[in-house]
């Protein structure tokens, strides 16, 4: 009998809940994960705790946000000088602030009506799957936390293509679409005390004076641009923007690896010249502290998200117990899982397997053939009661 | 002829009372406004110390900070005073206080408004300032190895790149100075001697620009050097360049900068003076209302609030009065009193038939 897959579907999942009840008659679960005991007064307690909690994880939900925006538009600001954005990281960061902020206002809701036993029958069958959604997302928080770690590499690739693609277009000043980039990197070089992509010999292998500055009758310019493969005009010169400002001498652009073009000038021993710094180093490492500081207060966001859950976790079984007890101002027990990690582990196992079993319905011999297991006199199998699990 | 007049009923003096008490505290808030104002325009004319020359300029912040941490403390007092005034015995405890603190009060804020008036004419001091601020600066821009003056290099290439603006008044300004150092001047070399000899002081001038007046906008590579001689750069006009340095001279930049700051600040300290003006008006009318209904005698009766008892006229000729008195009082003891025919003479005046003179019941005034 084939025709009907849903309701045999149903009843295979609650033989399977019904397996706990067999094994612990007493009522007594035997090897739970860290048992704790809840009176009436504490389980009130740690609704309201809980609930306060809450409300203070969807303000660490709108940090996680405002981080990832920041980090957006942080990185959205030297788009110029990037070759492929890294906008991973920061979208990553700015869905779990905002899915942080939807799952503990819910959660907050939950443990408000915890406190009362009647409401809390509204909540029974959605608890244990909002604990796991909040748990597989508490991952999500932890993955953010490591990207911010590991993606440092991907951006100084980007900015390695970026800085000399820059670079090679500074000249470019009467193109449209590049017009700005003499501009960005001036600004860039001026602002983080640096010079060009490595250091600043990389502008020794970059035309950066426009064709259009440069007069074709002079034989020395003619010359210059000869003597290169791809008829470029490269000079050991620098543009402005790489002067050091604590120099205690005028700025030498021009002639650098000449000493004898300037008076009491070594290129060797000169140091305060220009700056000494590369400007992908520079900009590395103002991205790499950004990162540093929002991973570590990502990851105390997730070990703060996860302390919550396992309060709401504890207040779920506490209450579940005491529905199963009956008596609303009894204690109960809470517990992180009912039996050990073994068997829960093992016992989920063979959910999962006969769900796949489910799919291959039409052939199976074990479908459909009245159980064989004792439910007492009348050969009706009761009704599966859901259990915490 | 009480200058404006106005009736107050018991619920009226009680609300006129705890509305006075909160904007009392606000005016707190406001006077710690006032203090910190006064300390960023304090710490804003410290950072660029070295650019100004000695001058007067520190007497605004000054007087803006002591106006500020004043007006706490009055206003203070003031919500203090307000708060007990619902009561009229705890205004008893207040009532001999109240008019000094109401006179002294109105002087002080005066000050407040000659705090406002001094931030509008600081602009004259602060361009003389900078003036010879700036020219000396540029002066000692090459002598970075005196000490003291070592990093006025530094302070001016920041300048000119922040506020993006050359020179004094413009970028010509460097061409009267010497500004390379003559540890970098090659004296073997004919050229250099020559142009040291051509100058009457000895300095070594030229028509050249430090870097730091490039401006960044400019779409070809800057031109720092020969910048009046158009045949040594290619397709280059002195004339008609505009984009090549910045054309704005730095004192010029940083007056607007400090003149923006100042107005601003000049704005609010008025608006907040029109405030604590209104206060110290509700002071004097709750002030006055509540002295009437102690005359009257009756706490539940209405009662008249005014801003003066009689017509401004002769409030003044009154207190000039008192103060004459006062002025005569100190004369006193080098005269004889039985030469002075009008002291310490029986009054002629009719009190009745028993010829005594009533007592004298204390007035509000």
């Amino acid at each position: 009998m084939t025709r009907i897959k849903h309701p045999q579907f149903i009843r295979l999942i609650l033989a399977n809940l019904d397996w706990p009840i067999n094994h612990v008659s007493s009522g007594e679960p035997k090897m739970a994960v860290l048992k704790v005991k809840f009176t009436k007064i504490n389980r009130g307690k740690l609704a309201q705790v809980l609930w306060v909690l809450n409300w203070v994880s969807v303000m660490t939900g709108m940090t996680l946000f405002s981080l990832g925006l920041f980090l957006k538009v942080e990185i959205d600001k030297r788009w110029e000088l990037m070759s492929d954005e890294v906008h991973s990281v920061p979208n990553m960061l700015i869905g779990v602030g905002l899915a942080a902020c939807g799952i503990n206002f819910l959660g907050g809701k939950i443990c408000y009506d915890c406190v009362d036993i009647g409401k809390f029958l509204r909540w029974k069958l959605l608890m244990l799957p909002y604990i796991i959604c909040t748990l597989f997302f508490t991952f999500f928080i932890l993955v953010g936390a490591l990207l911010c770690y590991t993606m440092r590499n991907a951006l100084e690739e980007a900015l390695y293509l970026g800085l000399r693609d820059a670079m090679r277009h500074y000249k470019d000043t009467d193109m449209p679409g590049r017009c700005y980039l003499k501009r960005t990197i001036d600004m860039l070089q001026i602002e983080f005390q640096c010079c060009g992509n490595g250091d600043f010999r990389d502008w020794f292998y970059i035309q950066w004076i426009s064709s259009r500055y440069l007069n074709m009758t002079n034989t020395e310019v003619v010359d210059r641009m000869r003597s290169n493969v791809e008829g470029k005009y490269l000079m050991d010169g620098v543009p402005f923007s790489c002067c050091n400002t604590f120099s205690p001498r005028p700025c030498i652009q021009e002639h650098l690896t000449n000493n004898s073009a300037h008076y009491s000038y070594d290129y060797h021993t000169e140091e305060l010249n220009l700056w000494q710094l590369g400007c992908r180093q520079a900009l590395l490492d103002h991205y790499t502290q950004i990162m540093q500081s929002t991973g570590f207060i990502v990851i105390l966001i997730w070990l703060f998200e996860l302390s919550v859950l396992t309060g709401v976790r504890y207040l779920q079984t506490a209450m579940e117990n005491v529905l199963r007890q009956g008596d609303p101002d009894s204690e109960s027990d809470g517990w992180l899982l009912e039996n050990s990690i073994a068997e829960t582990a093992r016992y989920n196992f063979n959910i999962i397997k006969n769900l796949g079993k489910c799919y291959q319905v039409d052939d199976d011999p074990n479908i459909d053939v009245p159980s064989s297991s004792q439910f007492g006199q009348d050969p009706v199998p009761t009704k599966g009661i859901p259990m915490a699990s | 002829m009480a200058v404006l007049k106005v009736k107050f009923t018991k619920t009226k003096r009680d609300k006129l009372a705890q509305v006075l008490w909160v904007l009392n505290w606000i005016s707190v808030v406001t006077g710690l406004i006032l203090f910190s104002l006064g300390l960023f325009l304090k710490v804003e004319l410290e950072k660029r110390r070295e650019l100004m020359a000695e001058r007067e300029l520190h007497s605004v912040p000054n007087m803006l900070i002591t106006v500020g941490l004043i007006a706490c403390a009055i206003n203070f007092l003031g919500g203090k005073i307000c708060y007990d005034c619902v009561d009229t015995n705890k205004f008893l405890r207040w009532k001999l206080v109240m008019l000094p603190y109401i006179i002294l009060t109105f002087f002080f804020t005066l000050c407040i408004l000659v705090g406002a008036l001094m931030c509008y004419s600081m602009r004259g001091e602060l361009e003389e300032a900078l003036v010879v601020g700036l020219q000396d600066a540029m002066r000692f821009y090459k002598d970075t190895d005196t000490p003291g003056r070592c990093f006025l290099k530094r302070t001016v290439d920041l300048l000119q790149i922040q506020f993006q603006c050359c020179g004094n008044t413009g970028h010509r300004d460097w061409f009267q100075i010497q500004w390379v150092s003559n540890r970098y001047l090659d004296m073997s070399c004919k050229e250099v001697v020559d142009r040291i000899r051509s100058n009457v002081e000895g300095k070594y001038l030229m028509d050249g620009v430090p870097f730091s007046c490039c401006n960044v906008n400019s779409p070809r590579p800057c031109i720092q050097y020969q910048i009046t001689n158009n045949s040594a750069h290619y397709n280059y006009d002195y004339q008609s360049e505009e984009l090549n340095l910045w054309k704005r001279g730095c004192r010029q930049a940083l007056l607007e900068y400090y003149t923006s700051i100042m107005h601003s600040i000049g704005f609010i300290v008025l608006i907040i003076w029109l405030f604590e003006l209104s206060v110290l008006t509700g002071v004097r009318y709750l002030q006055t209302a509540l002295e009437n209904v102690l005359r009257q005698g009756d706490p539940e009766c209405e009662s008249d609030g005014y801003l003066l008892e009689t017509s401004l006229a002769e409030t003044a000729r009154s207190n000039f009065n008192i103060i004459k008195s006062l002025g005569k009082l100190n004369q006193i003891n080098t005269t004889d009193s039985d030469r002075d025919p009008n002291i310490n003479r029986p009054s002629t005046a009719h009190y009745g038939p028993d010829n005594v003179p009533p007592k004298q019941i204390p007035l509000a005034s």
